[in-house]
């Protein structure tokens, strides 16, 4: 995507054209597994970027190695315009203080508190103390719709979609300027989903700040996304293959090129329901005696 | 989709040799560097626990939770099964000594070995297996509930804040678990002996008091530092390379306490030859139990 085509779905007011986050040529491997090859990204300032695509296409390791939980294998990840893997144990704390990171399961500390789970950024960096914290981490919960009365309780007794939200709280209590998000909405209801969708949505409008929105979810997608960038498996890949399939607007998703993108889209398992199907008999042709092999 | 790890494409040199030659090699290989690199990790791991030990003491309120754990809980459990060993050495050694008419010896004999020896080494056996595994389960349960990665998101180090406070809480407190096994074992021995052995109260204690030293003391509360730093860091290296999975906090947990149990047995003879060592020259000519 062009700076120019960037800019066009950047949200009304975004004035800043260097990108907050910039990926160069990032690859990634585990062993002899590939999961991101040559990928580069930039993720201008302001922009809600939501990035689709398979399970196992490395949407949360690209999440992951944006803020240096995974070194890549190759490349560079830029943070306003400084290489995060360059940076000192003392700078890349610092970095952190500007990322909120909203995990797949909230992460939650189960041996603390919900107040405490929230409290935990400003006890950590001697932001707050005492009434002024508590009243900072009451804010910030009442921000996601959650009651002071949930403060005292254990993240076990709290619901999915409640854990969720103290996520969401705890990575907004330090203002931060970049806001990641890990499949958000993932194993919730519909409603829950579009509680979270509005959260986000307004997080963005209240607090300005840039995201990136891992998800399979095509209303999440479509509701809250400036921008959509869609990856595929390197392991399924053609030859010689870019690993985005698809990068523009929401409202482009549907009338795409590559067919693989409105595949994903619309949910069509397709040639992967051949392919599992060939898989099945594959085995069962090499291993003529495989029903044996289970008890009946 | 998903890579199966196989073996790779043998070399040309290995054309020569018989597939499973070739298979047989690679496999002991391939344990051969795993292991070194379980090595290498875990001393790359203790040195950055060492470094933030020496720049950063962790707060007060991450610190206390792990003392009353490892010292306030397991006290009652070191202390039972010290008694246990005290009497049990006694039912075991009285038959000998008896037969050789030395059962008043049999004062020193026990305690000898419950300073020097069985004190520290149960102990720290308690402590790998109550507490150890317990803290390589509950940091594999953070990894693969991925708090280790939100306490790295929110600017924390998950090893100043997760592993220096119970490296602190092992090392301060195994002295003190050792202290009340040694004194459990203590009485526990002297109990079965002198009330239900019917051995004398004077020479039990007469013949403990010439053998036993303050040296055999210092020796089983020195020793139990490094078996206390050891349980540390192995169980909390087990807990950060947790595998993904019930099965993978398990299998920390039992590897935390295989690991631990192994090197504290390993440790205690390397620490028990340079000890008798430095002892011999100091003093050379010492007191012989027979």
């Amino acid at each position: 995507m062009n700076a120019q085509a960037i800019q066009d779905v950047l949200p009304p007011g975004t004035d800043r054209r260097t990108p907050l986050v910039e990926l160069r040529n990032v690859t990634l491997r585990f062993g002899r597994q590939t999961i991101l090859n040559k990928l580069s990204l930039q993720v201008p300032y302001g922009q809600t970027l939501v990035v689709i695509g398979e399970s196992g296409c490395g949407k949360t390791m690209l999440l992951k190695s944006i803020v240096g939980l995974i070194r890549p294998t190759d490349g560079q990840v830029l943070y306003d315009g400084q290489d995060i893997h360059r940076l000192n144990e003392l700078e890349m704390t610092e970095l952190r203080r500007r990322h909120g990171f909203v995990f797949q399961n909230a992460a939650l500390f189960d041996s603390m508190t919900v107040g405490e789970n929230v409290a935990f950024p400003l006890v950590h960096h001697n932001i707050a103390s005492g009434r002024r914290l508590w009243r900072i981490v009451s804010d910030a919960l009442a921000d996601v719709g959650l009651p002071d009365n949930v403060m005292p309780k254990r993240p076990a007794e709290l619901s999915g979609g409640m854990r969720k939200r103290v996520g969401l709280a705890r990575a907004l209590v330090l203002n931060p300027e970049l806001m990641l998000y890990d499949e958000p909405t993932t194993g919730l209801d519909p409603i829950m989903s579009d509680v979270i969708n509005e959260l986000m949505l307004r997080t963005r409008a209240n607090k300005h700040v840039t995201s990136i929105i891992i998800t399979h979810d095509m209303r999440t997608a479509r509701k809250v996304a400036d921008r959509v960038v869609m990856l595929y498996p390197y392991a399924r890949l053609k030859r010689d293959e870019g690993q985005i399939l698809y990068d523009g607007p929401p409202e482009g998703l549907d009338s795409a090129e590559d067919p693989r993108v409105g595949q994903f889209v619309r949910g069509e398992a397709g040639e992967r329901l051949m392919e599992m199907r060939q898989a099945t008999l594959d085995a069962f042709r090499d291993t003529p005696n495989l029903v044996d092999r289970y008890p009946r | 989709m998903s890579s199966v790890s196989t073996t790779p494409p043998p070399p040309p040199w290995a054309s020569r040799l018989p597939s499973p030659l070739y298979q047989w090699i690679y496999d002991w290989g391939e344990m051969v560097v795993s292991a070194l690199t379980t090595v290498g990790d875990m001393a790359i791991f203790a040195g950055q626990m060492f470094v933030w030990l020496a720049t950063r003491l962790p707060c007060r309120g991450t610190i206390l939770p792990n003392f009353y754990n490892v010292g306030v809980l397991s006290l009652p459990v070191v202390a039972l099964t010290g008694t246990f060993i005290g009497m049990v050495l006694a039912v075991q050694s009285y038959a000998q000594f008896h037969d050789l008419g030395l059962e008043s010896r049999l004062g020193a004999v026990i305690n000898m070995s419950l300073v020097r020896e069985l004190g520290p080494v149960l102990a720290a056996t308690m402590l790998a297996g109550r507490v150890g595994s317990a803290m390589a389960a509950v940091l594999g349960t953070m990894r693969v509930t991925e708090q280790i990665d939100a306490l790295i998101s929110m600017g924390a180090n998950p090893i100043h804040y997760l592993v220096v406070p119970r490296f602190l809480a092992c090392i301060m407190l195994i002295p003190a678990l050792t202290i009340m096994a040694d004194f459990m074992g203590i009485v526990g021995g002297y109990f079965y002996s002198v009330v239900i052995l019917g051995i004398d109260h004077f020479q039990y204690l007469n013949n403990s008091r010439q053998f036993v030293g303050g040296w055999d003391f210092f020796m089983g509360i020195f020793k139990s530092f490094f078996f206390g730093g050891t349980i540390a860091i192995v169980s909390c290296y087990r807990g950060f390379n947790c595998q993904a999975g019930a099965e993978g906090v398990g299998r920390a947990a039992t590897a935390a306490f295989v690991f631990s149990f192994v090197l504290i047995l390993g440790i205690d003879l390397i620490l028990n030859i340079l000890l008798d060592a430095v002892y011999m020259a100091i003093w050379p000519h010492t007191a012989k139990l027979i």
